[in-house]
């Protein structure tokens, strides 16, 4: 148990919780789309440094690149989605008006 | 585990620092900009250069064996996918008609021919 690696995971997970609440909170479908993208390209730099703290890190970077394919590929079908139902529609997925 | 005499291990760590710095700017970023372009920018340019940086840490900390490959691979397809990933986004948002922050003072995608409708800001 090494305290820079502790210190880089909590630093990691506080970044990730602060995205989250964008992704609650955020008024648009594509803010929360973004958000979860950037706690999924968060994940993969947690799953490295979870890696050194488990002393595996090769175990720990083949789940990171997996993730990472996933993720990429779950933005661009949610943003297919999106595009064909929602063209000039943007008050369809707007609460509330950024201000 | 980390040794702070091995120069390596040293150029490593300060790597990995740099890239933890520009991570939670990043999410700052993320959490106070008024809308979703500006957000785009803050989450997507700081993020990726984040995790670019820690991964090449990794890299820097074991060289090139088999965790370090895997490193390098992650790295390039971080590279690779997350700025295409935001473009999509900004494009989608763009095509959806979100209109821009009021401080914006420009939006050259508006009136291109690559625009379909000419949604203006």
């Amino acid at each position: 148990m090494d305290i820079v690696y502790v210190v880089s995971v909590v630093v990691v997970l506080v970044g990730m919780l602060a995205v989250l609440k964008r992704v609650i909170s955020g008024p648009t479908l594509l803010d929360r789309l973004l958000g979860v993208n950037v706690i999924g390209t968060k994940t993969i730099v947690l799953l490295a440094l979870i890696g050194f703290l488990a002393d595996r890190p090769g175990f720990f970077l083949d789940i990171a690149l997996a993730y990472a394919l996933i993720n990429f590929i779950a933005t661009i079908a949610v943003l297919r989605h999106f595009e064909a139902r929602f063209r000039g529609r943007a008050s369809a997925v707007t609460e509330e008006e950024p201000s | 585990m980390i040794d702070f005499g091995n120069p390596v291990h040293l150029i490593a760590f300060v790597v990995m620092a740099i890239g933890l710095f520009f991570d939670i700017v990043g999410c700052l970023g993320l959490v106070r900009l008024p809308d979703v372009y500006n957000r785009l920018q803050a989450g997507t340019k700081c993020v990726t250069l984040g995790t670019f940086l820690i991964l090449l840490g990794v890299l820097i900390r074991f060289g090139f064996d088999a965790m370090g490959v895997k490193a390098l691979l992650c790295l390039w397809f971080i590279a690779m996918t997350s700025p295409t990933a935001a473009h999509a986004i900004a494009r989608a948002a763009h095509k959806a008609g979100f209109p821009l922050w009021k401080g914006s003072v420009v939006d050259r995608y508006a009136g291109s021919k690559e625009d379909p409708k000419g949604v203006a800001s």
